[in-house]
């Protein structure tokens, strides 16, 4: 196990380099610059677009850039962002505990339902329900965001009235930020009436990110359990006398998990980038909107910062899901 | 066999039941709700250049001279009064006594506002040598942009209550250059206590103003909050807390407008607008903008360097059918480099007529019988005096194909698409403009003087009159007003005369409101401020 743990922790320091000249030169290849972005119609004189180009240190040749950006990363400085000049790392740790929130919940509602449909389309395979959910989930993965994240809000929001239309809770609740989490804070304070609205305005953005991975996961553990519920022991399972229950729950659901958890694993990157446009849609204060915010404005080192925290937080994720495969499954474990 | 099956069933039907659906609480009384587009740059003005910014630093910043709530005439600001010499280059200003400022958990002052404060406005963006230049930023942009530091001679103060500015020629719209959001004056005791605690940065982000809202709480992305500040020098604000609820869907921004969570919005979505007129619960604001979107012909560049080229391009073009197909009811057809608001414009000028049979016999005469192919540089966003520039060049293309004009239209990123057309790549190309400080000459001489044609400029059809040049230069260095409107219509006929642009269209501004919003006034220049605003309780 920990063999296992060092060879992909050693694969984390060559993905992690990758990730910077990525995130350094991909942005750099788009025309324009930060000073062009903000100078809008009025232009700006050679002069002075020269002289600002100096002041955040663009003038000098790529490579340099980079050394000096590699630098900067290893002694823990991301740099500061050109259009508010806030540091990257303060502005990404303020924003993202709400996409976090948002992704945990979008998480929790896709595995919530995702799994059990998918198990019990398994288990009724070929009937009115596994046919219902099959197509809801295939018309849930294809739903683009932005019009899907509209048309609930249009429905709930305006028609019926049940839900808040959009931000993170209601504007009359003060709440100063001590985690970041809502949830949290707004529990930490006693203020009941703050958590509930915090819990009402999570209920569309929380479905609308979690319905991609819902039908994904939906879909995926279907198809396990299909393969396992075919097995040998299966059969043996049944053969002993075991009630359905035992047999579906016990035997087959911990067998077909395996690959559902990579798929979880890997829904990681997929809910941030659902988060972008989420985020934007129901106004969450998220790094999604922040990053496509700064490649509007060319905002360099709002872009690699966050590219690359971004980045080593899909890593981890990823290192913990093939770790909990060892945990669902001792065999993997063994041959390690 | 059964019972598992139905507790699995059970554990989906828990697992799908939504908590409880629950419904934002009510917005307080007197608190006004602004569901404003985007998250400001930081609380310093004078470095950044939009509207967002200035929406959210105009409640908190008062300037020397104030645009007067709705319109571009210029009145008493922090100074109640001012004098300018004879010669049109002094200029004293007599400033307001009591001014209190703002306070925060960092910061509580200890005196009134006074000259030293002016001083440190100007200085921070001028001298190089004051501390406070580089903190943040050292890009002025509209400091730099309206030619400050060419202008300004000295900055004296002559007493704690009067200010001397003497600048290097008589400027007319020196005074307008002064009520723009760039000229906030900022605290010098705050800067100086900042500096000393080693924050000097926080000067920009925890905000200490005079102006009617003083800054409570700010979430970026999320959530602006400002209290009415009691002791404005003006009186307090009718309203006790103001919330900008940052929210970038312009279609999300309506939902919540209905839904009552929100009192204005800025920018609609045009698709939106019928539905905002048929709307019980809001009205929607219309008033012309202060602003012009046009294509301009590269006057250096073959066959446009022939008026009679530019003029049948103007002729053969359909401006109306434009108009109706993709600004829908948000412009009007544009004849002059100014919009009908701005002072001095010229109405009896006739608009070149839609007339393809005479477009092309004018560019027969001028050698191109069979037509000629060009290119069309289209904006690749959208902008508030151009909703969408690819859908405008494919009707001109339309338009221009039945005259024997072959157009090639092209784009390029934003930020690349400007510096292209500033450098005169294009031999015609849309672009526009939204005024600064009301004044005829923010338009004129930024868009069609000698000086902005040179390459980086933003004259973009490189277009160099030295009757029109003469006409402007000339009427910005008088202060009589009406005798600056007969020089700047002038100047409007000799371009219609001489046709460097198409002037398309004027936007007109939409700001939808909900039906309790009481005196919200619509800015020329775009901005959302909420000094004078009430709510019905």
């Amino acid at each position: 196990m920990l063999r296992f743990l060092f060879t992909r922790l050693s694969l984390i320091i060559p993905t992690f380099i990758g990730m910077t000249l990525v995130a350094f030169f991909l942005i750099r290849l788009v025309p324009g610059d930060p000073i062009e972005a903000l100078a809008g119609e009025r232009g700006i004189d050679a002069a002075r677009h020269a002289a600002l180009l100096t002041e955040y240190g663009l003038d000098k040749p790529l490579w340099t850039q980079y050394g000096l950006y590699i630098g900067r990363v290893m002694s823990g400085d991301l740099g500061r962002s050109i259009v508010t000049h806030e540091s990257v790392l303060s502005e990404f740790l303020a924003l993202f505990p709400a996409t976090i929130e948002l992704a945990l919940c979008a998480t929790l509602f896709s595995l919530l339902i995702g799994i059990p449909a998918g198990v019990i389309a398994a288990v009724n395979r070929n009937s009115v329900f596994d046919h219902g959910v099959m197509g809801i989930s295939l018309t849930g993965y294809s739903m683009p965001i932005f019009w899907w994240g509209l048309l609930l809000i249009l429905l709930f929001s305006v028609q019926l009235g049940w839900t808040p239309v959009s931000g993170r809770i209601a504007v009359t609740h003060f709440i100063e930020p001590t985690t970041g989490f809502l949830l949290i804070d707004t529990l930490l304070e006693g203020n009941k009436a703050a958590f509930w609205s915090a819990v009402s305005h999570l209920i569309l953005p929380t479905i609308v990110l979690g319905t991609n991975p819902l039908a994904t996961i939906a879909r995926m553990t279907r198809s396990a359990m299909l393969e396992v519920l075919g097995e040998d022991y299966i059969r043996t399972a049944r053969a002993k006398g075991l009630s359905r229950f035992r047999v579906v729950a016990l035997h087959a659901f911990r067998n077909a998990l395996i690959p559902v958890v990579t798929v979880v694993g890997l829904q990681v990157g997929v809910l941030f980038t659902g988060a972008i446009l989420t985020e934007t849609i129901f106004s969450w204060p998220g790094v999604g909107k922040w990053l496509i915010e700064a490649i509007h404005r060319r905002d360099y080192p709002v872009l690699q910062g966050g590219m690359l925290l971004l980045g080593v937080i899909v890593m981890s994720v990823n290192l913990l899901v093939d770790l909990t495969y060892g945990i669902i499954n001792p065999r993997i474990r063994h041959t390690q | 066999m059964r019972a598992p099956t139905v507790k699995i069933r059970v554990a989906l039907l828990c697992a799908m039941s939504i908590p409880a659906i629950l419904v934002a609480a009510p917005v307080a009384a007197k608190t006004l709700v602004f569901c404003s587009e985007g998250s400001p740059e930081n609380f310093y003005p004078a470095i950044n250049t939009t509207g967002t910014s200035f929406d959210a630093n105009s409640q908190i910043y008062s300037r020397i001279v104030e645009f007067e709530r709705g319109g571009t005439k210029v009145g008493p600001g922090l100074a109640e009064r001012w004098t300018i010499s004879k010669d049109g280059k002094e200029y004293t200003f007599f400033l307001r006594k009591g001014v209190k400022w703002h306070s925060n958990k960092s910061y509580k002052p200890t005196r009134d506002f006074n000259a030293d404060d002016v001083i440190f406005a100007f200085e921070r963006q001028w001298k190089e040598s004051n501390p406070y230049f580089k903190v943040t930023s050292s890009n002025h942009t509209f400091f730099n942009d309206m030619g400050m530091p060419a202008l300004l001679k000295s900055v004296e103060k002559v007493d704690d209550y009067t200010i001397k500015i003497t600048i290097n020629q008589p400027t007319a719209p020196f005074l307008a250059n002064l009520a723009m959001e760039y000229a906030g004056v900022q605290s010098k005791e705050y800067a100086d206590a900042m500096q000393k605690a080693g924050t000097p940065e926080k000067v920009d982000q925890e905000p200490i103003g005079t102006g009617p809202f003083s800054l409570v709480q700010y979430q970026k992305d999320a959530i602006i909050r400002y209290k009415a500040f009691a002791q404005f020098y003006g009186g307090k604000a009718p309203i006790d807390d103001l919330i900008f609820a940052i929210t970038p869907d312009s279609s999300v921004r309506w939902a919540k407008l209905q839904k009552g969570e929100c009192h204005v919005m800025p920018y609609p979505n045009p698709a939106d607008l019928d539905a905002m007129r048929k709307e019980a619960n809001t009205k929607l604001m219309e008033q012309p903008g202060l602003n012009v979107g046009y294509l301009a012909y590269n006057v250096q560049k073959k066959p446009f360097d022939d008026v009679r080229v530019r003029k049948a391009m103007n002729m053969a073009i359909n401006k109306k059918a434009i108009i109706d197909a993709v600004y829908l009811s948000s412009g009007t057809a544009a004849k002059n480099p100014i919009p009908p608001t701005q002072w001095s414009y010229n109405n009896a000028i006739k608009d070149d007529v839609y007339d393809p049979e005479g477009a092309r016999k004018l560019l027969a005469a001028a050698g191109y019988p069979k037509g000629f192919s060009t290119d069309m540089w289209a904006m690749p966003v959208q902008r508030p005096y151009n909703p969408n520039a690819r859908r405008i060049a494919e009707l001109m293309q339309a338009d221009l194909a039945k005259v024997g004009v072959t157009v090639e239209i092209k784009s390029y990123e934003w930020g690349e698409y400007r510096k292209r057309m500033q450098n005169g790549e294009h031999q015609t190309g849309m672009l526009g403009w939204t005024g600064d400080n009301g004044d005829p000459d923010n338009f004129l001489t930024n868009l069609l003087s000698c000086d902005a044609a040179k390459p980086g400029g933003a004259n973009v059809a490189k277009w160099c009159n030295q009757a029109f040049q003469e006409l402007i230069s000339k009427a910005v260095t008088l202060t009589d007003q009406a005798e600056r409107t007969k020089l700047y219509e002038k100047a409007q006929v000799v371009f219609k005369e001489q046709a460097p642009w198409l002037p398309i269209a004027h936007a007109v501004q939409l700001t939808p409101v909900r039906k309790e919003v009481i005196d919200f006034k619509q800015s020329p220049f775009g901005r959302h401020t909420f000094y004078g605003v009430d709510i019905k309780e």
